[in-house]
């Protein structure tokens, strides 16, 4: 018990995610991709007669149960099996985002910048709502997430996933090394 | 199973913003050991399902849908990143982190339907 409380390596939480590919198929053709439920929600809630949102979503509904499992899985391993603590990250990164202005390094995320209090200040609109709507345009615009192209889709060889995957790092790295310090400063 | 990916998501970490920082960084192995591995498991998985021409449980073929390339791959994808770096989150931790209790990340959900309802908006006029 005590080892599933620790974070757990990459060794075991990769492998873990790779093999809900094939249990996914095999449990009824569904192929893994978390973006897509966004569009659900935009079908079934508020299609507002837009074409893309015109389509079956019920056929799809799956997806809107695998997404509620991910919020309470979230809550099962945060609140039933954690010890909650630091995120051991790389100690050059916790000096670097210091420089950069992050003083909280005690969860998951910081709360200096992620908080209720934060999100009606500049700096925590743009990181949380500009930021939320960039990852849901962008992700829609390139068909797919890191679970959808990343890992679905190079797992099954599929070229266009690895430009989807290649341009996600760059867009990442230029947001991170060359953006997200002035943003910090806001 | 969507279950089983939140307390993965979880448990290593992958819904933290400093761990998100620290791969685009290139400080650390982690974030690439995780997706690495979960692809590798994946691409075999997928051809142990092929050569043996598994059924799913209600005994339809299997069929993995091709992707077709667009130009929306590269455009999309940019902006994707952007927003990765800046949230700290893609779609699946982000539901993670809701259910994490970080409830203020509802508004970054919310504001990720909005960005797929506006893209669904102007479709039509952007290049694919």
């Amino acid at each position: 018990m005590e080892l599933i409380r620790q974070p757990w390596p990459w060794y075991v939480a990769g492998p873990l995610i790779g093999l809900i590919i094939p249990a996914l198929l095999l449990l009824g053709n569904k192929t893994f991709g978390v973006s897509a439920t966004l569009r659900q929600v935009c079908a079934a809630c508020i299609p507002a007669n837009i074409s893309f949102f015109k389509y079956d979503w019920k056929k799809e509904s799956w997806n809107l149960f695998f997404a509620a499992g991910i919020i309470i899985g979230g809550f099962i391993a945060t609140y039933l099996l954690s010890n909650p603590g630091y995120v051991n990250i790389n100690p050059n990164t916790t000096a670097l985002l210091q420089q950069e202005g992050i003083k909280d390094f005690s969860g998951l995320l910081p709360q200096d910048v992620f908080s209720f209090s934060q999100l009606f200040t500049l700096r925590g609109f743009v990181f949380i709502v500009v930021g939320g709507f960039l990852v849901g345009f962008g992700t829609r615009y390139a068909g797919g997430c890191t679970s959808g192209h990343a890992i679905m889709g190079l797992s099954s060889l599929q070229w266009p996933s690895l430009v989807a995957t290649c341009c996600f790092m760059i867009g990442g790295i230029i947001m991170t090394w060359f953006i997200l310090p002035y943003l910090l400063q806001l | 199973m969507g279950l089983l990916f939140g307390v993965i998501l979880v448990k290593s970490q992958v819904i933290s913003w400093f761990r998100i920082q620290e791969m685009f960084r290139l400080q650390a192995f982690h974030m690439y050991g995780v997706i690495g591995s979960a692809v590798l498991v994946g691409i075999i998985s997928i051809q142990l399902l092929k050569r043996f021409r598994l059924k799913t449980i209600h005994g339809e073929k299997i069929v993995i849908p091709d992707k077709t390339f667009h130009w929306g791959n590269v455009y999309g994808g940019l902006i994707f990143g952007l927003g990765w770096a800046i949230t700290g989150a893609c779609p699946g931790p982000l539901y993670a982190q809701v259910g994490s209790g970080f409830l203020v990340t509802i508004f970054t959900l919310l504001s990720a339907v909005a960005g797929t309802w506006t893209y669904g908006l102007i479709r039509n006029r952007l290049p694919h």
